[in-house]
């Protein structure tokens, strides 16, 4: 008996939370799909209420979560933020529509430095949205060299001390720009020669992490990890022992972008989301919010000097030339999937 | 028996539509190849098998299943005493109990992992705690024991509950009546509350054991990503590789697997015991 | 056993359960955002909750289609636990095979295969699709705990109530549930288990209309789980306790000759 009433209760209780979600209602509907945490929430509302419209805001852990779900067809979007590699895959996939840039005037406001980049050599498919490096975050307590180059993580010294990312082209590339090779390559010969070295490195190694790096580097479990410098930067913010460096060997560029979806059901509203981004008063807040490095240089501007003057944030151009967006490499991909499994798996 | 029929085909229906169906249709890209979206360029081949079958895969197989075995034993050997006890408790503080063993299944997975890493850092309490008396730090994380105790963790309260219910039912008549024959407690436990505990024990095993096999967060975040296990394989073919029909194999030879494992088990339990589960 | 014996491994599992829950809950009134980094108490990650859309919608999503398809599926589940019981050794045996799939499968594999499925049958995906998914895979849970209960089932009550004309609902209603009742709650409970932490079935069966905690949670794991995800996940633990609480008091206040016996 009782447990009926309490059935009842909750009942309640959901259709009470239910009812803050809005739903029903009779305004378009714009489907974004990002991920988490990725967008200042008041940047939507903001958009809601000029446009008249409902953002169906939903969020996806990775890219390739992201792509199952949108190749099976069971779920439709009007925006997603593939990363450079996935974008290159989608276009290649026939996944993406070309825009139609002539609805995104505040184009113009994107750094001309981001434009014509390989993953969509003619801006037809896309819109940057944040962009960053690959580099090192490490413990300025616990490391007392110079961390400038990729030898620091494969210094003895640290053995056990170090985090890699679990990731094969991020950390295949970085053995590669560490041998002098393009982090694009598609020579077995030097492909192998990474893999040699990367085993040379497990030992070294105290964890392959995904998303645990911020934690373990602020709780002071490492004293060096390989990571993206968006993170990095949030990081070393916070946490006054922690520093990025941009190994002088080169790195890797990174960009994740603004897309519409081949079965988007409203582009144009697709479009006008995509351009309300870079109006430079809300691409500031995202930025703001978000903390990565910003492809707006409206946005940029706006910035407190200290972030815009910071290398880690915001290199300068000749470090950038040395770093190298990933291309995809079409069936080459699998190659480097199967190699870092095979680093994986091996116990030796 | 006849009056239960009509169930018994809804249910089995339900099962052939729901749940085999679904699965068919993977076991089916299982053994094609080329891509999954365009059905006319499918060709049938035994190859996704063949590099299913790679030498260091079945390694891997063998390293997941020893590490579900360990957690399982563990499990048992914790598990079994506790829902023992429980059984013995005051019935309103029972279900107390178990309502507080399986509420710490109730948090977000990532959340509570993310908390325990932070526990068993070597910054972090455990370690402060024997260093502070002299025991110096301890490597309790990214390795067999970070893991082991990941797993024995998520796992526990799914060993515990499935006992507790079979203690819980053992009629008193039969306990008293052994008593009457002579028995002590010893032989009570060993000979009349131990086997007809089994069914829960069997249920309990099957809920650990093999969902343990293919589970890979725990392994990979507690083990630093040195434990690729046959999930973190089939996650790593699906996702990353974008192959499901390798995937897809995997799966399918996992499933078979287990499936025997399952038959095995089922025959021990009924072997011994006379359980007619099934 | 000794007294003081059961007590300390009690208290010590209890400990070690909790011990993850604990942590998160302090850290959930850390004024850093960082995991590991105390820099001091503060309330504003609970602040920040109630302001938050997306969370809320994920909530609303997680405890509806957990509520639901425990009851669904637990209905479902003992049903289907009686009528397999009581059936030919064969159907029993290939029913029951079948019903451990969800169970030996990867939650990937599950997923990726409803969705698939769902696709085919162009099926409007969202809460009913991540409904649906959940009640399948509940169902096989509920039927592995309830079905040795069945064992300890006493069929001469049965078999006198199939002597004595009743069709199969009242015996299972009158003669069957009240021996299992256990059983079946604690199939429930199982159920509700599985349904409220669970993060790549209902990511792949959601569509672009359904959400839930876990997937929000996932997704956030890139940039950093906040800590309003402690609060409210600390909040969520806070309601749990005090409604375990209140349903021992209405069970000690409702009877004290009989047996109290909510699960046991």
């Amino acid at each position: 008996m009782k447990k009926r009433h309490l059935v009842v209760v909750l009942i309640m209780m959901i259709a009470a939370s239910g009812l803050l979600t809005g739903c029903g209602s009779d305004k378009p509907v714009l489907n974004v799909y990002n991920w988490g945490e990725y967008m200042d929430p008041e940047v939507i509302q903001m958009f809601e209420d000029e446009f008249q419209v409902k953002v169906n805001y939903k969020t996806y852990p990775t890219n390739e979560d992201m792509y199952a779900k949108l190749k099976s067809g069971s779920a439709e979007f009007d925006v997603v933020f593939p990363s450079d590699y996935m974008l290159e895959r989608m276009i290649k996939e026939d996944m993406v529509a070309k825009i139609d840039m002539a609805n995104i005037p505040n184009y113009s406001n994107i750094n001309d430095r981001f434009k014509n980049l390989p993953y969509d050599p003619n801006n037809e498919y896309s819109v940057p949205y944040f962009w960053g490096t690959l580099g090192i975050l490490y413990n300025t307590t616990m490391v007392d060299e110079q961390v400038d180059s990729w030898a620091s993580l494969w210094d003895e010294k640290y053995a056990k001390q170090i985090l890699i990312l679990d990731s094969s082209r991020d950390s295949i590339g970085m053995a590669l720009k560490y041998l002098g090779y393009s982090l694009n390559t598609t020579s077995d010969a030097e492909l192998a020669e990474a893999k040699a070295l990367l085993l040379e490195q497990k030992p070294l190694v105290l964890a392959y992490v995904v998303d645990e790096t911020r934690n373990m580097m602020v709780q002071g479990e490492a004293a060096m990890a390989l990571t993206w410098s968006g993170e990095a930067i949030d990081l070393a913010a916070e946490n006054e022992d922690l520093a990025y460096a941009l190994p002088k060997e080169g790195s890797n560029l990174w960009f994740d972008v603004a897309a519409i979806p081949k079965n988007s059901p409203n582009q144009e509203l697709a479009e006008a989301f995509i351009n309300f981004l870079n109006r430079p008063d809300i691409a500031y807040l995202n930025a703001s919010y978000v903390g990565y490095s910003t492809p707006n240089t409206a946005a940029y501007d706006q910035l407190d000097d200290e972030i815009k003057s910071a290398d880690s944030y915001y290199p300068s151009d000749d470090v950038l030339d040395r770093c190298e967006v990933f291309y995809d490499l079409g069936d080459y991909n699998d190659v480097y999937h199967e190699l870092w499994l095979d680093i994986m798996i091996d116990n030796k | 028996m006849k009056k239960f029929d009509g169930i018994v085909y809804f249910y089995g229906i339900w099962v052939a539509v729901l749940v085999v169906l679904p699965l068919l249709i993977l076991v089916l890209l299982s053994f094609t190849s080329g891509d999954i979206y365009d059905l006319s360029s499918l060709t049938l081949t035994l190859d996704n098998y063949k590099a299913a079958l790679d030498p260091s895969y079945i390694g891997v197989m063998m390293h997941s299943l020893w590490l579900a075995f360990i957690t399982n034993v563990i499990c048992l050997v914790i598990g079994y005493p506790v829902a023992y006890i429980i059984t013995g408790l005051n019935p309103r503080i029972r279900n107390t109990m178990v309502l507080l063993i399986l509420a710490p299944m109730w948090s977000n997975f990532l959340l509570r992992t993310y908390s325990w890493m932070l526990v068993l850092g070597n910054n972090g309490p455990i370690n402060s705690v024997l260093e502070s008396i002299g025991l110096g730090t301890v490597q309790l994380m990214y390795n067999n024991f970070g893991v082991i105790l990941g797993m024995v963790y998520n796992f526990l309260p799914f060993m515990i509950l499935p006992i507790y219910l079979s203690l819980t039912r053992i009629d008193n008549a039969l306990v008293e009546a052994a008593r009457d024959l002579g028995a002590t407690s010893k032989d009570v436990f060993f000979k009349v509350k131990l086997p007809l505990s089994m069914p829960g024990v069997f249920s309990g095993t099957t809920l650990v054991f093999l969902p343990a096999i293919t589970t890979f967060v725990i392994s990979r975040l507690l083990g630093g990503g040195q434990y690729v296990l046959i999930g973190n394989l089939i996650e790593h073919k699906f996702m990353v590789q974008n192959d499901w029909q390798v995937g897809a194999a995997i799966a399918v030879i996992v499933a078979i697997i287990l499936l025997v494992v399952l038959g095995v088990l089922r025959k021990l339990a009924r072997g011994r015991l006379e359980l007619s589960l099934w | 056993m000794v007294k003081p014996l059961k007590r300390i491994l009690i208290g010590g599992l209890l400990l070690f359960l909790y011990l993850p829950i604990i942590v998160l809950a302090l850290y959930s009134f850390n004024a850093s955002e960082y995991l590991g980094r105390w820099e001091g108490f503060s309330l504003k990650w609970y602040g920040a909750l109630f302001s938050n859309a997306e969370i809320a919608e994920a909530l609303y999503y997680t405890l509806g289609v957990a509520l639901l398809a425990t009851i669904i599926a637990t209905a479902i589940g003992v049903l289907a636990s009686i009528g397999l019981f009581y059936s030919k050794a064969k159907i029993k045996k290939h029913v029951m095979t079948a019903n451990y799939l969800p169970i030996v499968n990867p939650d990937l594999i599950t997923g990726i295969s409803l969705m698939m499925f769902f696709v085919f049958f162009r099926a409007r995906f969202g809460f009913s699709t991540m409904l649906l998914a959940h009640i399948i895979f509940d169902v096989a849970y509920v039927i592995v705990v309830v079905m040795p209960k069945m064992m300890q089932i006493d069929f001469a009550q049965v078999e006198a109530a199939m002597d004595l004309g009743a069709n199969q609902w009242v015996i299972i209603g009158r003669v069957i549930l009240p021996q299992i009742k256990q059983g079946v709650l604690a199939g429930a409970l199982l159920a509700f288990t599985m349904s409220i932490d669970d993060f790549v079935i209902s990511f792949f069966t959601a569509g672009n209309r359904a959400t839930n905690l876990s997937i929000a949670i996932y997704s956030m794991a890139r940039r950093g789980i906040k800590p309003y995800v402690n609060a409210l996940a600390t909040l969520m633990f806070v309601g749990i306790i005090l409604l375990i609480f209140f349903i021992n008091r209405i069970n000690d206040s409702k009877k004290d000759n009989e047996n109290g016996r909510l699960i046991g």
